[in-house]
Protein backbone atom coordinates (compact mmCIF):
# COMPACT_ATOMS: atom_id res chain seq x y z
CA UNK A 1 0.00 0.00 0.00
CA UNK A 2 1.58 3.36 -1.24
CA UNK A 3 1.26 6.44 1.00
CA UNK A 4 0.15 8.46 -1.94
CA UNK A 5 -3.15 9.44 -0.81
CA UNK A 6 -2.22 11.10 1.82
CA UNK A 7 -0.58 13.68 -0.41
CA UNK A 8 2.56 14.05 2.04
CA UNK A 9 5.02 16.79 1.91
CA UNK A 10 8.28 17.34 3.66
CA UNK A 11 6.82 20.72 5.29
CA UNK A 12 4.28 18.79 6.85
CA UNK A 13 6.03 15.71 7.48
CA UNK A 14 8.93 18.02 9.47
CA UNK A 15 5.88 19.40 11.15
CA UNK A 16 4.79 16.24 12.21
CA UNK A 17 8.15 14.97 13.04
CA UNK A 18 8.81 18.04 15.51
CA UNK A 19 5.31 17.02 17.38
CA UNK A 20 6.81 13.08 17.37
CA UNK A 21 10.36 14.25 18.55
CA UNK A 22 8.41 16.74 21.13
CA UNK A 23 7.03 14.12 22.70
CA UNK A 24 10.03 11.54 22.68
CA UNK A 25 11.68 14.42 24.48
CA UNK A 26 9.10 14.96 26.85
CA UNK A 27 9.39 11.09 27.59
CA UNK A 28 13.08 11.20 27.74
CA UNK A 29 12.80 14.32 30.24
CA UNK A 30 10.17 12.74 33.08
CA UNK A 31 12.86 9.42 33.09
CA UNK A 32 15.89 11.63 33.40
CA UNK A 33 14.77 14.13 36.43
CA UNK A 34 11.18 13.29 37.49
CA UNK A 35 8.71 16.48 37.73
CA UNK A 36 5.25 15.34 35.94
CA UNK A 37 3.49 16.21 39.75
CA UNK A 38 0.46 18.62 39.12
CA UNK A 39 1.46 22.15 40.21
CA UNK A 40 -0.53 25.60 40.77
CA UNK A 41 0.71 28.34 38.61
CA UNK A 42 -0.31 31.69 37.39
CA UNK A 43 -3.54 30.51 35.59
CA UNK A 44 -4.57 29.06 39.11
CA UNK A 45 -5.09 25.75 37.97
CA UNK A 46 -3.00 22.18 38.21
CA UNK A 47 -0.84 21.21 35.36
CA UNK A 48 1.83 18.68 34.79
CA UNK A 49 4.47 19.09 31.87
CA UNK A 50 2.42 17.46 29.73
CA UNK A 51 -0.52 19.74 30.07
CA UNK A 52 1.82 22.44 29.58
CA UNK A 53 3.02 21.02 26.30
CA UNK A 54 -0.59 20.81 25.09
CA UNK A 55 -1.18 24.42 26.14
CA UNK A 56 2.29 25.36 24.59
CA UNK A 57 1.27 23.77 21.57
CA UNK A 58 -2.22 24.92 21.61
CA UNK A 59 -1.28 28.31 22.08
CA UNK A 60 1.00 28.59 19.18
CA UNK A 61 -1.26 27.37 16.76
CA UNK A 62 -3.56 29.91 17.41
CA UNK A 63 -0.36 32.22 17.49
CA UNK A 64 0.05 31.47 14.11
CA UNK A 65 -3.63 31.67 12.67
CA UNK A 66 -3.49 35.19 14.37
CA UNK A 67 -0.52 36.09 13.00
CA UNK A 68 -1.25 34.94 9.26
CA UNK A 69 -5.23 36.77 9.86
CA UNK A 70 -3.91 40.24 11.34
CA UNK A 71 -0.39 40.49 10.15
CA UNK A 72 0.60 38.18 6.98
CA UNK A 73 2.33 34.97 5.67
CA UNK A 74 5.73 35.60 7.24
CA UNK A 75 5.14 33.23 10.11
CA UNK A 76 9.02 32.89 11.43
CA UNK A 77 7.84 35.94 13.71
CA UNK A 78 4.54 33.68 14.83
CA UNK A 79 7.26 30.69 15.16
CA UNK A 80 9.45 32.78 17.48
CA UNK A 81 6.31 34.32 19.66
CA UNK A 82 5.34 30.92 20.40
CA UNK A 83 8.71 30.01 21.03
CA UNK A 84 8.93 32.79 23.82
CA UNK A 85 5.13 32.16 24.62
CA UNK A 86 6.17 28.14 24.94
CA UNK A 87 9.22 28.99 27.40
CA UNK A 88 7.05 31.21 29.66
CA UNK A 89 4.06 28.67 29.71
CA UNK A 90 6.59 25.81 31.01
CA UNK A 91 8.19 28.35 33.46
CA UNK A 92 5.28 29.99 35.12
CA UNK A 93 1.95 28.33 34.79
CA UNK B 1 2.79 10.51 50.76
CA UNK B 2 5.07 9.28 48.38
CA UNK B 3 2.96 7.39 45.45
CA UNK B 4 4.04 4.70 43.45
CA UNK B 5 4.60 5.54 39.88
CA UNK B 6 3.98 2.41 37.22
CA UNK B 7 4.01 3.68 34.21
CA UNK B 8 3.92 0.08 32.47
CA UNK B 9 0.56 0.63 32.82
CA UNK B 10 0.55 2.63 29.67
CA UNK B 11 1.44 -0.40 27.27
CA UNK B 12 -2.25 -1.55 28.03
CA UNK B 13 -3.52 1.67 26.20
CA UNK B 14 -0.79 0.85 23.28
CA UNK B 15 -4.42 -1.38 21.33
CA UNK B 16 -6.50 1.81 21.71
CA UNK B 17 -3.69 3.71 20.36
CA UNK B 18 -3.11 2.01 17.53
CA UNK B 19 -7.21 1.96 16.98
CA UNK B 20 -6.98 5.39 16.93
CA UNK B 21 -4.70 5.98 15.14
CA UNK B 22 -6.22 4.55 11.74
CA UNK B 23 -9.75 6.69 12.33
CA UNK B 24 -8.08 9.85 13.92
CA UNK B 25 -4.65 10.10 13.99
CA UNK B 26 -3.59 9.13 10.18
CA UNK B 27 -7.23 10.89 8.61
CA UNK B 28 -5.48 13.80 10.95
CA UNK B 29 -2.64 14.32 9.44
CA UNK B 30 -3.54 13.53 5.70
CA UNK B 31 -6.18 16.47 6.27
CA UNK B 32 -2.94 18.73 7.42
CA UNK B 33 -1.61 17.38 4.40
CA UNK B 34 -4.25 18.57 1.98
CA UNK B 35 -4.44 21.85 3.87
CA UNK B 36 -1.33 22.79 2.18
CA UNK B 37 -1.86 21.95 -1.20
CA UNK B 38 -4.04 22.29 -4.32
CA UNK B 39 -5.26 19.37 -6.52
CA UNK B 40 -7.35 19.22 -9.51
CA UNK B 41 -7.69 15.44 -8.74
CA UNK B 42 -5.90 12.10 -9.93
CA UNK B 43 -3.61 12.32 -7.13
CA UNK B 44 -1.61 15.07 -7.86
CA UNK B 45 -1.01 17.80 -5.64
CA UNK B 46 0.91 21.09 -5.85
CA UNK B 47 2.34 22.70 -2.98
CA UNK B 48 0.45 26.20 -2.18
CA UNK B 49 1.61 27.01 1.47
CA UNK B 50 -0.31 28.57 3.94
CA UNK B 51 -2.73 30.72 1.39
CA UNK B 52 -5.84 28.51 2.29
CA UNK B 53 -5.56 29.22 5.79
CA UNK B 54 -5.07 33.04 4.70
CA UNK B 55 -8.30 32.51 2.30
CA UNK B 56 -10.20 31.24 5.17
CA UNK B 57 -8.98 33.58 8.04
CA UNK B 58 -10.23 36.70 5.77
CA UNK B 59 -13.42 35.06 4.76
CA UNK B 60 -16.53 36.96 5.40
CA UNK B 61 -18.19 33.45 4.73
CA UNK B 62 -16.48 31.72 7.47
CA UNK B 63 -16.78 34.41 9.69
CA UNK B 64 -20.32 34.45 9.39
CA UNK B 65 -20.49 30.98 9.39
CA UNK B 66 -18.78 30.37 12.61
CA UNK B 67 -20.62 33.21 14.14
CA UNK B 68 -24.00 31.77 13.30
CA UNK B 69 -21.94 28.34 14.72
CA UNK B 70 -21.22 30.39 18.18
CA UNK B 71 -24.66 31.66 18.32
CA UNK B 72 -26.36 27.80 18.15
CA UNK B 73 -24.13 26.55 20.04
CA UNK B 74 -24.22 29.23 23.27
CA UNK B 75 -28.05 29.50 22.58
CA UNK B 76 -29.18 25.71 22.93
CA UNK B 77 -26.56 25.49 26.04
CA UNK B 78 -28.56 28.22 27.59
CA UNK B 79 -31.84 26.34 27.09
CA UNK B 80 -30.75 23.16 27.25
CA UNK B 81 -29.02 22.79 30.71
CA UNK B 82 -31.09 24.57 32.86
CA UNK B 83 -34.22 22.70 31.55
CA UNK B 84 -32.63 19.83 31.67
CA UNK B 85 -31.84 19.75 35.21
CA UNK B 86 -35.36 21.63 35.81
CA UNK B 87 -37.16 18.42 34.34
CA UNK B 88 -34.38 16.20 36.07
CA UNK B 89 -35.77 17.83 39.47
CA UNK B 90 -39.35 17.34 38.56
CA UNK B 91 -39.24 13.52 38.01
CA UNK B 92 -40.25 11.36 40.65
CA UNK B 93 -37.23 9.83 42.86
CA UNK B 94 -39.06 6.41 43.16
CA UNK B 95 -41.74 4.02 41.97
CA UNK B 96 -43.83 2.99 38.92
CA UNK B 97 -43.47 6.81 37.19
CA UNK B 98 -39.55 6.38 37.30
CA UNK B 99 -39.73 3.73 34.74
CA UNK B 100 -42.27 5.48 32.39
CA UNK B 101 -40.63 9.07 32.27
CA UNK B 102 -36.99 7.37 31.39
CA UNK B 103 -38.34 5.69 28.71
CA UNK B 104 -40.14 8.78 27.40
CA UNK B 105 -36.82 10.75 27.77
CA UNK B 106 -34.73 8.31 26.19
CA UNK B 107 -36.83 8.24 23.45
CA UNK B 108 -35.77 11.46 21.41
CA UNK B 109 -32.18 10.04 21.95
CA UNK B 110 -32.86 6.92 19.90
CA UNK B 111 -34.09 8.55 17.19
CA UNK B 112 -31.41 8.57 14.37
CA UNK B 113 -30.51 12.34 13.09
CA UNK B 114 -31.72 12.37 9.86
CA UNK B 115 -34.61 11.23 10.71
CA UNK B 116 -35.00 13.84 13.77
CA UNK B 117 -34.15 16.59 10.76
CA UNK B 118 -36.89 14.74 8.47
CA UNK B 119 -39.52 14.57 11.28
CA UNK B 120 -39.36 18.45 12.39
CA UNK B 121 -39.14 19.31 8.68
CA UNK B 122 -42.46 17.71 8.18
CA UNK B 123 -44.02 18.97 11.50
CA UNK B 124 -42.76 22.71 11.11
CA UNK B 125 -43.92 22.99 7.41
CA UNK B 126 -46.45 25.99 7.05
CA UNK B 127 -49.09 24.23 5.17
CA UNK B 128 -49.40 20.88 5.91
CA UNK B 129 -47.15 20.01 9.32
CA UNK B 130 -49.07 20.22 12.97
CA UNK B 131 -46.39 22.62 14.48
CA UNK B 132 -46.58 24.96 10.64
CA UNK B 133 -50.67 24.60 10.76
CA UNK B 134 -50.80 25.82 14.52
CA UNK B 135 -48.26 28.58 14.73
CA UNK B 136 -49.64 30.03 11.25
CA UNK B 137 -53.48 30.57 13.10
CA UNK B 138 -51.46 32.67 15.65
CA UNK B 139 -48.75 34.75 13.50
CA UNK B 140 -46.92 34.36 10.29
CA UNK B 141 -44.87 31.58 10.40
CA UNK B 142 -42.73 30.17 7.39
CA UNK B 143 -39.26 28.56 8.29
CA UNK B 144 -38.24 27.94 4.36
CA UNK B 145 -38.81 31.51 3.56
CA UNK B 146 -37.89 33.49 7.13
CA UNK B 147 -34.27 33.07 8.53
CA UNK B 148 -35.78 34.41 12.41
CA UNK B 149 -38.44 30.95 11.85
CA UNK B 150 -35.92 28.58 10.87
CA UNK B 151 -33.90 29.19 13.57
CA UNK B 152 -36.67 29.28 16.09
CA UNK B 153 -36.91 25.80 14.17
CA UNK B 154 -33.54 24.49 14.58
CA UNK B 155 -32.98 25.21 17.95
CA UNK B 156 -36.37 24.15 18.66
CA UNK B 157 -35.59 20.73 16.90
CA UNK B 158 -32.22 20.70 18.94
CA UNK B 159 -33.73 21.46 22.39
CA UNK B 160 -36.47 18.59 21.85
CA UNK B 161 -33.89 16.28 20.63
CA UNK B 162 -31.43 16.77 23.46
CA UNK B 163 -32.45 17.81 26.43
CA UNK B 164 -33.32 14.23 27.33
CA UNK B 165 -29.66 13.77 27.35
CA UNK B 166 -28.82 16.26 30.28
CA UNK B 167 -32.40 15.34 32.26
CA UNK B 168 -30.64 11.54 32.27
CA UNK B 169 -27.17 13.08 33.39
CA UNK B 170 -28.63 15.20 35.88
CA UNK B 171 -31.35 12.82 36.92
CA UNK B 172 -28.20 10.00 37.68
CA UNK B 173 -26.23 12.56 39.37
CA UNK B 174 -29.40 13.45 41.74
CA UNK B 175 -29.96 9.51 42.34
CA UNK B 176 -26.38 9.30 43.77
CA UNK B 177 -27.54 11.76 46.59
CA UNK B 178 -28.62 9.48 49.73
CA UNK B 179 -30.91 10.17 51.61
CA UNK B 180 -29.91 11.69 54.81
CA UNK B 181 -28.95 14.62 53.05
CA UNK B 182 -31.87 15.56 52.67
CA UNK B 183 -33.00 14.92 56.14
CA UNK B 184 -30.26 17.23 57.54
CA UNK B 185 -31.74 19.81 55.53
CA UNK B 186 -35.10 19.03 56.72
CA UNK B 187 -33.88 18.95 60.12
CA UNK B 188 -31.56 22.21 59.29
CA UNK B 189 -34.94 23.85 58.02
CA UNK B 190 -33.21 24.50 54.95
CA UNK B 191 -35.56 26.18 52.19
CA UNK B 192 -35.63 24.34 48.76
CA UNK B 193 -32.98 27.19 47.03
CA UNK B 194 -30.85 26.18 49.57
CA UNK B 195 -30.98 22.37 49.31
CA UNK B 196 -30.80 22.90 45.68
CA UNK B 197 -27.87 24.86 45.74
CA UNK B 198 -25.91 23.19 48.55
CA UNK B 199 -26.85 19.69 48.29
CA UNK B 200 -28.08 18.85 45.10
CA UNK B 201 -26.10 21.04 42.37
CA UNK B 202 -22.47 19.66 44.32
CA UNK B 203 -23.56 16.84 43.55
CA UNK B 204 -24.68 16.82 39.97
CA UNK B 205 -21.55 19.40 38.70
CA UNK B 206 -19.54 16.27 37.52
CA UNK B 207 -22.22 14.76 35.71
CA UNK B 208 -22.95 18.09 34.39
CA UNK B 209 -19.88 18.95 33.28
CA UNK B 210 -20.12 15.56 30.95
CA UNK B 211 -23.17 16.89 30.07
CA UNK B 212 -22.33 20.57 28.92
CA UNK B 213 -18.97 19.23 27.49
CA UNK B 214 -21.25 16.52 25.17
CA UNK B 215 -23.39 18.99 24.49
CA UNK B 216 -21.06 22.00 23.62
CA UNK B 217 -19.03 19.47 21.30
CA UNK B 218 -22.56 17.62 19.33
CA UNK B 219 -23.82 21.23 19.10
CA UNK B 220 -20.29 22.88 17.55
CA UNK B 221 -19.93 19.83 15.26
CA UNK B 222 -23.64 19.38 14.04
CA UNK B 223 -24.41 18.56 10.57
CA UNK B 224 -27.24 15.91 10.23
CA UNK B 225 -30.02 17.40 11.53
CA UNK B 226 -29.70 20.99 10.38
CA UNK B 227 -28.66 19.97 6.73
CA UNK B 228 -32.60 17.66 6.78
CA UNK B 229 -34.70 20.74 8.36
CA UNK B 230 -32.95 23.65 5.98
CA UNK B 231 -30.17 22.35 4.48
CA UNK B 232 -28.38 25.88 5.64
CA UNK B 233 -31.52 27.96 4.20
CA UNK B 234 -32.60 30.24 3.51
CA UNK B 235 -30.03 31.72 1.66
CA UNK B 236 -27.70 30.88 4.17
CA UNK B 237 -29.14 32.02 7.45
CA UNK B 238 -28.47 28.07 9.08
CA UNK B 239 -25.56 27.40 7.24
CA UNK B 240 -23.05 26.15 10.53
CA UNK B 241 -20.12 25.66 10.32
CA UNK B 242 -20.26 22.09 9.28
CA UNK B 243 -22.50 22.73 6.48
CA UNK B 244 -20.70 25.47 4.74
CA UNK B 245 -17.98 23.08 5.02
CA UNK B 246 -19.05 20.03 3.43
CA UNK B 247 -20.50 22.74 0.58
CA UNK B 248 -17.11 23.95 -0.05
CA UNK B 249 -15.27 20.23 0.45
CA UNK B 250 -17.85 18.45 -1.47
CA UNK B 251 -19.97 20.45 -3.18
CA UNK B 252 -16.86 22.76 -5.25
CA UNK B 253 -14.15 20.01 -4.51
CA UNK B 254 -12.13 22.67 -3.04
CA UNK B 255 -10.26 20.40 -0.73
CA UNK B 256 -7.21 22.47 -0.01
CA UNK B 257 -9.41 25.53 1.20
CA UNK B 258 -11.71 22.99 3.08
CA UNK B 259 -8.73 21.24 4.70
CA UNK B 260 -7.58 24.53 5.92
CA UNK B 261 -11.61 25.32 7.31
CA UNK B 262 -11.42 21.60 9.37
CA UNK B 263 -8.47 22.02 11.08
CA UNK B 264 -9.04 26.09 12.17
CA UNK B 265 -12.49 24.73 13.43
CA UNK B 266 -10.92 21.28 15.05
CA UNK B 267 -8.62 24.22 16.77
CA UNK B 268 -11.59 25.83 17.76
CA UNK B 269 -13.69 23.25 19.07
CA UNK B 270 -10.21 22.00 21.11
CA UNK B 271 -9.59 25.54 22.86
CA UNK B 272 -13.55 25.99 23.72
CA UNK B 273 -13.21 21.96 25.12
CA UNK B 274 -10.32 22.68 26.88
CA UNK B 275 -11.61 25.98 28.26
CA UNK B 276 -15.10 24.84 29.75
CA UNK B 277 -13.47 21.60 31.43
CA UNK B 278 -10.60 23.52 32.64
CA UNK B 279 -12.92 26.21 34.47
CA UNK B 280 -15.39 23.36 35.14
CA UNK B 281 -12.80 21.31 37.10
CA UNK B 282 -11.28 24.25 38.47
CA UNK B 283 -11.26 23.97 42.30
CA UNK B 284 -12.02 20.00 41.87
CA UNK B 285 -8.87 18.96 43.26
CA UNK B 286 -9.35 20.43 46.63
CA UNK B 287 -12.74 18.57 47.29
Amino acid sequence: MGLTWMAWTWQTATFFGVIALLLVAMTVWEFASPGGAPRRGVLGIETTRGDRLFISLLGSAFIHLAWLGLVGPDLWWALGLSLIYAVAVFRWV
Amino acid sequence: MDKTWNNRAWFMVLPVLALVAFNAIIPLMTVVNYSVQETFGDNVFFFEGVIWFQQVLNSDRFHAALGRQLTFTFTILAIEIPLGVAIALAMPRRGFWVSVCLVLMALPLLIPWNVVGAIWNIFSLPDIGLLGRVLNSFTHYNYTREPGDAWFTLILMDVWHWTSLVVLLAYAGLQSIPDAFYQAAKIDGASPWAVFRYIQLPKMKRVLIIAVLLRFMDSFMIYTEPAVLTGGGPGNATTLLSIDLVKIALGQFDLGPAAAMSIIYFLIVLLLSWIFYTVMMRGEGQQ
